[in-house]
């Protein structure tokens, strides 16, 4: 068998394990929080037959290790559960929201990661020049600003003064998809500044490790321009750091733009996950964190599988 | 006289050096170099390191590398001056007109790419050819250097290929856009002896068919010798010496190259065993993690006190892996090691703290074997107190006694390793080992890094230092004039197995087995038309065997 594909296989392996282990931590985190259940379903005044009751009807009173595995295989087969709270499907309703986070996430990872890495190669093309240091104080900066901040300022100049895009961010199945993409710019364009700074930096970090070697030096010698030895010659060489970073970008656009959702009022996963601590409603909570997991996880094994594969060593083994 | 390809005059280099605790500052390393190349002609730059050979090479292309800046004088190339160009016409230069091989085709050429890709890319870049032109011509140029499978090598990774083919490649992709000329800067350094012989006549014959004019910077007069018509010889950015190379080797004017000359020139009388032998390595065998054959199988050798074993032999032949075995960081598979009079745990974690303290060692990298941010006397204290435990005022007496024994003295107590030199700090090396009273110390090619001078002066004071101290020399190397100059007794290796061992004058007198014959008559000799003899010799004996 073909080394690449043992490693890739391992890999895929691991992740899976990963996702199971998170999947416990998620339960077991659950588990400890304070409050019950039944208790914020019928409120202060319930008695402790109806409470019990409840407790019997929810399942709350089985082992919890029974309870975590059939809450695991029910998940596997893509059910998550029924809202405490509203007593609709979870996976119904997360899949709108996962659509809509997926959907800004999209969109900012469009611009954001070809525009990191065209600065990171820009930046290092004039490395100690203005050009350089100007890219790297405008996304320092912007990653230094609390993107709640930057969120509520953009909202205040581009849209209460200028007008240009809506301050808030709703989308709805009715609107086609320019109507949705002038509505999410706002939260696009945070998300990006957020972003950029950190997959920026490592771009030039590991291209300029790279420009060090010998091969840079005979690219030069050959009378490349300096354009082409960092593209042709620097940048292919430099994949797998960056490749790392941008996942874990990647990853924190759909995990972490809990923020950015609740400044815009976007009806995403964000949102959703909130709304639902502050109700104490578990099962949701734990079906959001088994998402995020999972993105996070699989992007980042993306993220290995790619450095692998970007390995020549590895794809062509002597 | 028409105008020669490449006219330097008066051409000065500085640079910028930032040293430890003080402002950085401008130095000057090239001080008016001034010399002329007609076409289809080979000059030879030699020099020691730190002479400004590789410096005036790529000068040549108008490259300063580092912080390296031209500061002064001319280069006419083609009939201009290039350093009164614009980058743009600079950059049409490279890779066009003028050519470069560098010394490491392994760190050259881009991992990512196929060979090809990167033979050809010059040549099209610079629109001397079209693709399918280019890649007709690379594919010439590989069968013309000897590569094998010429019409497929190219489809290879560079990590697919060996370091002698990815230097034959590296010759290729200087001569695939047709250049003027080429710089050869320590072409066969990184190489095995023998397959240099290979590499070097592949690269002259080249050099005659294309009709290229080529600069060949070595630092090893033998080799210069075999290619060039002139010979500058540099030393410390100055010109030495610049004549034919008849004159050069033949009859050398100046004090500086008749050393050159007759460098490795240490005269070693053979010792015969005297009594027990202080080191027994009985039927060897050892082999890496993961690794389905032996790196080593079933060797034997033996090393008796105040004498030197020299284990010779190429890269990959196991010589280093005996010492990782001896020194036990990586036990065996079978056999024992005694140790005088003792057998030693194969483990390192299983041995007592004299076997540690009597067995040491000295690396290649002198660099890297010590603590850059600790100072001499520091280094050298640390066995001291480590085995012995002198403290104090007493460790100080006995540091400075060990530098007085490496010939440098107590104004080097307080240095750290950046001020030294690459000579002086292997000596500082030399007398840690010693710091521990050792009675076998193994050198692990402790002089393949320095120059030619250098490196004698070392193998001097090891001899010197042994016939003080009584130690005993497990010497690695693939260098067989440094064998000569050093041995007892020699173990030749090949592929992991003890291809011959006895007493020096056994081991260097015929008949020789295929293996040691190839290795001996692979060793650069100082004279002209040696490269040739000795090509045309292997030939007839592989017709022959």
């Amino acid at each position: 068998m073909h080394p690449v594909i043992a490693l890739v296989a391992q890999r895929f392996v691991l992740g899976l394990l990963l996702l199971f282990a998170a999947s416990a931590l998620i339960f077991a985190g659950t588990m400890i929080l304070p409050g019950d259940v039944a208790q914020s379903i019928l409120g202060q005044s319930a008695t402790p037959e109806a409470l019990e009751n409840m407790r019997r009807e929810l399942g709350l009173n089985e082992p919890a290790l029974q309870r975590y595995f059939s809450w695991l295989f029910n998940a596997l087969q893509g059910d998550l559960g029924t809202a405490l709270t509203n007593g609709r499907d979870i996976a119904e309703s997360i899949s709108k929201r996962l659509g809509n986070t997926l959907f800004l996430a999209f969109w900012a990872a469009l611009i954001s990661v070809p525009l990191a890495i065209f600065l990171g190669l820009l930046a290092v093309r004039y490395k100690d020049r203005w050009p350089d240091k100007l890219i790297s104080a405008v996304t320092l900066a912007s990653i230094s600003i609390p993107e709640f901040l930057i969120g509520y300022v953009l909202m205040f100049f581009i849209s209460v003064r200028l007008g240009w895009f809506p301050s808030v961010a709703m989308v709805n199945d009715s609107m086609s998809i320019l109507e949705r993409l002038n509505a999410i710019a706002l939260p696009v364009t945070v998300l990006t500044l957020v972003v950029l700074a950190h997959m920026m930096r490592m771009t030039r970090a590991a291209i300029l490790n790279v420009m060090q070697s010998a091969y840079i030096e005979t690219a030069e010698l050959k009378g490349l321009s300096s354009f082409k030895v960092i593209y042709r010659h620097a940048f292919p060489n430099a994949i797998a750091p960056i490749v790392n970073v941008v996942m874990l970008n990647l990853a924190y656009l759909v995990v972490g733009v809990v923020v950015i959702e609740v400044v815009f009022v976007y009806p995403g996963m964000g949102q959703y996950l909130v709304d639902h601590v502050s109700k104490r409603d578990v099962p949701v909570v734990q079906a959001c964190g088994l998402i995020f997991a999972a993105v996070y996880i699989g992007l980042n094994m993306l993220a290995d599988i790619i450095s692998i594969l970007a390995n020549p060593r590895l794809r062509h083994p002597k | 006289m028409s105008e020669p390809l490449l006219k330097v005059r008066d051409l000065k280099i500085g640079a910028t050096i930032f040293p430890p605790g003080e402002k950085p500052r401008d130095i000057e390393i090239v001080h008016g170099v001034s010399f002329d190349l007609e076409r289809g002609k080979v000059l030879g730059l030699i020099g020691e390191s730190g002479a400004g050979k590789s410096t005036i090479g790529l000068a040549s292309m108008a490259y300063g590398r580092g912080g390296v800046k031209l500061t002064g004088g001319e280069v006419w190339v083609n009939g201009r001056d290039i350093l009164q160009s614009k980058l743009g016409d600079i950059r049409a230069l490279r890779g066009a007109e003028v050519t470069y091989v560098s010394q490491s085709a392994a760190a050259s050429f881009n991992p990512a790419k196929k060979i090809m890709e990167q033979v050809i890319e010059a040549a099209v870049e610079q629109k001397k050819f079209s693709r399918n032109e280019a890649e007709a011509r690379a594919r010439t140029l590989f069968a013309k250097l000897g590569l094998p499978d010429p019409d497929n090598i190219g489809d290879r990774y560079p990590h697919q290929v060996s370091g002698g083919q990815l230097q034959r490649c590296m010759t290729a992709l200087a001569l695939c856009p047709e250049p003027d000329l080429v710089v050869f800067d320590e072409p066969t350094t990184a190489l095995d002896v023998t397959t240099q012989i290979d590499v070097l006549m592949a690269i002259k014959e080249a050099i005659k068919d294309t009709g290229v004019a080529a600069l060949y910077i070595t630092h090893d007069l033998a080799v210069v010798a075999q290619v060039s018509d002139d010979i500058m010889v540099l030393r410390m950015g100055d010109m030495v010496e610049y004549g034919s190379v008849d004159q050069i080797i033949n009859n050398p004017q100046e004090e500086y190259t008749k050393a050159l000359v007759s460098v490795r020139s240490i005269e070693h009388e053979e010792k015969t065993p005297n009594s027990d032998p202080v080191l027994k390595v009985d039927g060897i065998s050892a082999r890496y993690k993961g690794l389905t054959h032996d790196v080593l199988s079933n060797v034997s050798v033996e090393l008796h006190p105040g004498q030197t074993l020299a284990v010779v032999g190429e890269s990959g032949s196991g010589k280093s892996t005996l010492a990782r075995v001896i020194t036990g960081l990586l036990p065996p598979r079978a056999g024992e090691i005694s140790f005088a009079g003792r057998t030693l745990s194969p483990e390192l974690a299983g041995r007592s703290r004299d076997d540690l303290r009597e067995l040491q060692m000295i690396y290649q990298m002198a660099d890297t074997a010590m603590n850059p941010r600790q100072t001499v006397g520091t280094i050298i204290g640390r066995p001291l107190e480590f085995y012995f435990g002198l403290r104090g005022a007493e460790k100080r007496k006995r540091v400075i006694e060990l530098l007085d024994e490496i010939e440098l003295g107590e104004k080097f107590l307080d240095r750290y390793p950046a001020e030294l030199s690459g000579g002086q700090k292997q000596r500082v090396c030399i007398a840690r080992a010693l710091a521990a009273k050792p009675k076998l110390i193994i050198c692990d090619e402790v002089t393949s890094a320095l120059d030619p001078l250098v490196a004698d002066g070392i193998l001097k004071l090891l001899l010197n230092l042994q016939k003080a101290e009584d130690v005993a020399y497990l010497f690695i190397t693939h260098d067989l004039a440094t064998v000569r100059a050093i041995s007892d007794t020699i173990a030749v290796m090949y592929q992991g197995n003890l291809q011959r061992y006895g007493s020096k004058s056994e081991v260097l007198s015929p008949p020789f087995d295929d293996y040691t014959d190839l290795l001996l008559s692979s060793v650069p000799e100082m004279r002209l038309g040696w490269l040739e003899s000795v090509v045309a010799n292997r030939k007839m004996e592989s017709a022959g065997n």
